[in-house]
């Protein structure tokens, strides 16, 4: 009985600990200027909660269309690291060809190379190929993921070789047999990736910030860089209203996808 | 694999034949995969090297071979020496205290109590919160007058820190950002693999009468290791890749205190048009990186205890 109190003692600090930089931001958003100023943690009284923060933040910057920008530049990376990584995966876990192992090696050893350390031809190539405010410039380099490859990999490597051998005899292509049989058998490995993609993309900043310098395809975090430059001398119950409303969107994938995301990388990492 | 079953008697031709035809078609799958790693991976890691060795206008056109130059005038920059302490520094002030505490958050969330889920899933959340919104939550909570931490510090008689402005407290600052921001990631992975530990060893554990910490320092830390091992291979290199944050909190500032790698390499290049300097710290970087994995693996793999 002591230890349970105990425990829910601690569990409830830390989570209070944890989640106050959240909550405060979440209060903040809906106090009035001066009780920002008077340093309060709650609006001052119930009357005082004000909702002009929002109407302000959604005024002033195209919000809405910077979480537009950054949804759709999600789901593009997602897509493609899905597809990409899978074919990949596919052809290291089926296809018995020559110079399997070595290519494997070769693209395990890919996740040694910080991605920062490429930036400056990579920006350069985007430049060349006139993509500067495209969402291919956005997209486009974060496609082959190394780590997405491996994960998958591991994964269909656990479908039973019998299978595969069984389709055949029924006449099921290859390439029938990854989208009929491997991909659906491979749901968890496939959504924890995809969350892990989505995430990590809408999370993206030095990238968006070197290859767009328009509105037109501005993701959240550069808008909100933009947003701390012009206000945060002044209006921060706005700052924090812009904030709250991009963290929105991805803690709910996040908290809807948290299974998927324990077991998939989970895995990854101890069969490694 | 059924390769070849029925074709033993025939002669050596059709074999190799199908071995070309096999090696076809696994190519045909990684084609994407080769392609866009080929232009974004190995041809810019190259690229980056031969730059290192030349200088360039600012517009990435490349001027003249200038040999070892740039890496000599690294060595010979204060402002780079002093940029390699903040990025050491900064290791140490994160990875430590980021493993520790996700390991406690994943020790308490591993026990079997009511609404655990809920606990869960808060410790697991600023895996949802990107490094600009986090960034500017901590803006805001390290403001010298506005913020929350000095109001609550004034509370206990203590004046107010100038957490973002002071050289000696921004790379804490930004440090403190940084841990609370890897906790969620950090913390999945390790509660994972303590789930992934049987019960029955604890069980039998429990029937010779052994105490919690024996039990922690005897079967769940041992068995712990190889994941715990992971967590601190991502988490230096995490460190190392620091930049949001420090742009958004201190743009490298106080006078270069917080102008940790990643954020100078974009500074040469991108701010003062200086590509082949800055693929030279690239280069350093990638380096750094490599030789950390590679003596991670060589020395720390001895020492954990797989399953």
């Amino acid at each position: 009985m002591m230890k349970k109190v105990l425990l829910y003692t601690l569990l409830f600090f830390s989570a209070l600990v944890l989640f106050f930089p959240l909550l405060y931001a979440v209060s903040a958003s809906f106090m009035q200027p001066q009780d920002i100023y008077a340093g309060n943690l709650l609006p001052s009284s119930l009357s005082s909660i004000n909702f002009d923060a929002y109407r302000d933040v959604f005024n002033r910057i195209p919000l809405f269309h910077y979480l537009t920008v950054s949804f759709t530049m999600s789901s593009i990376v997602m897509i493609g690291q899905l597809i990409v990584c899978s074919l990949s995966a596919y052809a290291f876990a089926f296809i018995p060809f020559k110079g399997r192992d070595l290519i494997f090696f070769i693209f395990l050893a890919t996740m040694l190379i910080p991605w920062e350390a490429t930036v400056i031809p990579n920006f350069l190539t985007i430049l060349n190929l006139e993509w500067l405010n495209t969402y291919q410039g956005l997209t486009f380099p974060f496609f082959a993921l190394p780590f997405g490859i491996f994960l998958l990999r591991q994964h269909f490597l656990t479908i039973p070789k019998e299978l595969w051998e069984s389709a055949q005899m029924d006449g099921c292509s290859r390439f029938r047999y990854y989208l009929r049989f491997v991909l659906p058998l491979s749901k968890t490995s496939l959504s924890a990736l995809g969350i892990y993609g989505f995430l990590t993309t809408w999370n993206q900043y030095l990238w968006p910030l070197l290859v767009t310098n328009e509105d037109s395809v501005r993701p959240v975090q550069i808008g909100l860089k933009m947003l701390i430059a012009n206000e945060s001398s002044s209006s921060w119950n706005m700052v924090m209203a812009a904030v709250v409303a991009i963290l929105i969107p991805t803690l709910l994938i996040l908290f809807v996808g948290l299974k998927y995301i324990r077991e998939g990388l989970t895995a990854g990492a101890l069969k490694g | 694999m059924k390769r070849g079953s029925q074709v033993v008697t025939k002669p050596n031709k059709t074999a190799h034949h199908r071995e070309k035809k096999l090696f076809g078609t696994g190519i045909l799958y990684l084609l994407p995969a080769l392609i866009l790693l080929g232009v974004f991976l190995f041809y810019p890691i190259f690229r980056t090297l031969y730059f290192s060795f030349f200088e360039l206008s600012g517009g990435g056109v490349v001027e003249g071979f200038i040999g070892w130059a740039h890496y000599a005038d690294l060595i010979q920059s204060s402002e780079f020496r002093k940029s390699m302490v903040a990025t050491l520094l900064f290791v140490l002030y994160t990875v430590p205290a980021e493993i520790i505490i996700a390991l406690f958050l994943a020790l308490l969330a591993n026990e079997k109590l009511r609404g655990i889920g809920f606990f869960r899933t808060i410790f697991a959340s600023t895996l949802g919160v990107s490094i600009a919104a986090g960034a500017s939550i901590f803006l805001f909570l390290f403001h010298p007058s506005l913020g929350v931490l000095n109001n609550m510090l004034e509370v206990f008689g203590i004046n107010g820190v100038d957490w973002l402005t002071n050289s000696r407290w921004a790379l804490v600052s930004v440090a403190i950002t940084t841990v609370w921001m890897h906790l969620g990631i950090n913390f999945i992975i390790l509660l994972g693999g303590l789930q992934n530990i049987s019960r029955e060893l604890y069980e039998s554990a429990d029937i010779d009468g052994a105490g919690y910490w024996s039990k922690l320092f005897k079967i769940t830390i041992p068995l712990l290791s190889p994941v715990l091992f992971f967590v601190l291979i991502i988490a230096v290199i995490g460190s190392f890749q620091t930049f949001g944050q420090i742009d958004l909190l201190t743009g490298g500032g106080p006078a270069g205190a917080t102008n940790i790698i990643v954020y100078s390499i974009y500074q040469e290049a991108f701010s003062y048009g200086n590509f082949g300097y800055a693929s030279a710290q690239a280069i350093i970087l990638f380096l750094i990186i490599l030789i950390v994995t590679i003596f991670q693996f060589k020395y720390g793999e001895k020492k954990v205890h797989y399953q």
